[in-house]
């Protein structure tokens, strides 16, 4: 049996008291690769930054042991600040390195090598206000590499993006997956998903399907999905549904 | 000639001696820390925390007159207190950090005049406001190289964290659980060299070292190790000139220093090379693609 990398418990995830995850259970095996779907609002993203520990939960919790590596969707980088790409990607050695821990020459090589992987070869030394929406993109994978995550959650990683960026950034992504990783990736791209994510949630606010991809993205359930109220009620009754 | 213009007045008196390391100090812990307040879009805060530091001085002064430790201790004391409480009212409230310091500055400036009008004079007043560069005493000049010092080594240690906190704080914040206190260490800072600065240019006066330098920096160069290094370099020489041209036609120093600052800003808003106007004027042909 595999072991699990993340379980959900009950778990609602909301702001200000209204839920944009609702009373979500189960677990996501370790290894497993894992494409979160569903209509704006429906709260992939929300799920994502809670796993991440950036957001408390309304109620219930998430279980899991493993550190993870988190890149948010257009992630609030100040793209003014005057730093190299070099040292931006060498923040990914923080986790293994500390705060204050040197730069050596091994990790010099890991960072032209990261650099290398994402096909920015020769631009350490730009500053990253210099750089296109894709390049940029790309630093953040070769950031995320350095993490060396056994956990890898991404938001919307391929969003805006041409498609050589992208078909070069999935096949990092299916290394990843290859070298055992647990993935969790908010996507849109329908057909993407189905040819490379074994396994989806379809998220609307409430769970509407998980499991095996060919089984969740059917059109009754994204049928229903669309189904999903986006607004507020303002005169929302408290949840019965609490424990 | 050179000698009499700048040497001069440096060898045959001590108060110009003293005034030159003081302001030398000042521009070294000021040099950096007016840089990541550029870069982190806190410029303006630099101005408040300036006034919330007064009132502070202020109470020092009511207990114990113009003495340094009470003066001191009073402007760090309420300079963090400002700090701290801004940054939680703009975490519990709805407003913003720069609304709420506003307004905790404005209130500081005329509790603090109050506060001195209490017992002091119109010239300690000014004393307070705008400095007395010329009157450093040994304690005094003990206490601006101190806060130097300490501001360039605790700023080498955060350096990294300080600037991974600029970029990308939610990265700060997931892979270490420490980031939100660079932010309080980095105020603390602040706070430290505007106090130390207040000493010698007055509150009024103090950012002024911080940010005219940093700003003018901007249209030299990129890196920020080379924008730490130039606007070091220009308050430093700001202090120079600016003590020499009070030296010579008897203006008030603190003024002197800061307008020479200003001098610096204004020429590197014209010719600056990293997008100074002159060069936006010429039309020079783009490079080949």
């Amino acid at each position: 049996m595999t072991q699990t990398a993340i379980r959900f418990h009950d778990l609602t995830l909301g702001y200000d008291r209204h839920p944009a995850v609702h009373h979500l259970d189960g677990t996501i095996a370790e290894g497993s690769m894992t494409a979160v779907v569903g209509p704006n609002g429906g709260g992939k993203s929300t799920l994502l930054k809670a796993i991440a520990g950036a957001l408390k939960p309304l109620d219930g919790r998430i279980e899991t042991r493993q550190r993870m590596a988190w890149l948010p969707q257009s992630a609030d980088i100040d793209r003014s600040f005057p730093i190299t790409v070099f040292d931006l990607v060498a923040m990914g050695l923080i986790p293994s390195r500390g705060l204050l821990g040197r730069i050596g020459r091994k990790d010099s090589a890991a960072i032209e090598h990261a650099l290398d992987a994402v096909g920015l070869n020769g631009f350490e030394d730009r500053i990253i206000g210099t750089l296109s929406g894709g390049q940029m993109q790309r630093i953040l994978f070769a950031r995320l590499l350095l993490q060396d995550a056994p956990i890898l959650l991404l938001d919307e990683p391929l969003t805006a993006l041409d498609s050589a960026t992208a078909t070069d950034l999935v096949a990092l992504i299916s290394q990843w997956h290859a070298q055992g990783r647990t993935i969790l990736a908010v996507l849109h791209d329908m057909d993407l998903v189905a040819r490379i994510f074994p396994q989806t949630l379809l998220l609307a606010r409430e769970p509407i399907a998980w499991g095996k991809t060919s089984d969740v993205l059917t059109p009754a359930h994204l049928q229903a999905a669309r189904q999903m109220v986006e607004a507020h009620d303002p005169f929302a009754d408290y949840c019965a549904r609490v424990a | 000639m050179l000698y009499d213009l700048v040497l001069a007045p440096f060898a045959d008196f001590g108060f110009m001696r003293r005034a030159l390391v003081g302001v030398i100090a000042l521009a070294l812990g000021a040099g950096p820390i007016g840089i990541f307040l550029m870069l982190r879009r806190m410029s303006l805060m630099g101005d408040a925390m300036a006034h919330a530091i007064l009132p502070g001085a202020a109470i020092g002064y009511l207990l114990g007159g113009l003495s340094l430790g009470f003066m001191t201790a009073g402007g760090l004391v309420a300079g963090f207190a400002v700090a701290l409480l801004a940054g939680a009212l703009a975490r519990v409230t709805v407003l913003r950090e720069d609304a709420t310091l506003a307004s905790f500055y404005l209130l500081s400036l005329a509790g603090g005049v109050v506060l001195l009008s209490l017992k002091g004079s119109n010239l300690d007043l000014l004393h307070v406001l705008f400095g007395s560069v010329l009157a450093l005493d040994d304690a005094t000049l003990v206490l601006l190289v101190s806060a130097s010092s300490i501001s360039l080594i605790v700023l080498a240690l955060i350096f990294r964290p300080l600037v991974l906190e600029c970029v990308d704080p939610v990265f700060l914040a997931s892979v270490n659980g420490h980031g939100g206190r660079v932010h309080l260490l980095f105020l603390g800072l602040l706070t430290l060299n505007l106090v130390a600065g207040f000493h010698a240019l007055g509150t009024l006066l103090a950012v002024g070292l911080m940010m005219l330098p940093a700003v003018a920096a901007r249209f030299w160069c990129r890196g920020i190790g080379m924008l730490i290094a130039t606007a070091t370099g220009i308050g430093m020489v700001s202090g120079l000139i600016g003590i020499l041209l009070s030296y010579h036609s008897g203006l008030p120093t603190g003024p002197s220093i800061i307008l020479t600052a200003g001098l610096f800003y204004a020429v590197s808003i014209l010719f600056g090379s990293q997008g100074g106007l002159l060069l936006s004027l010429i039309r020079r042909p783009h490079l080949r693609g």
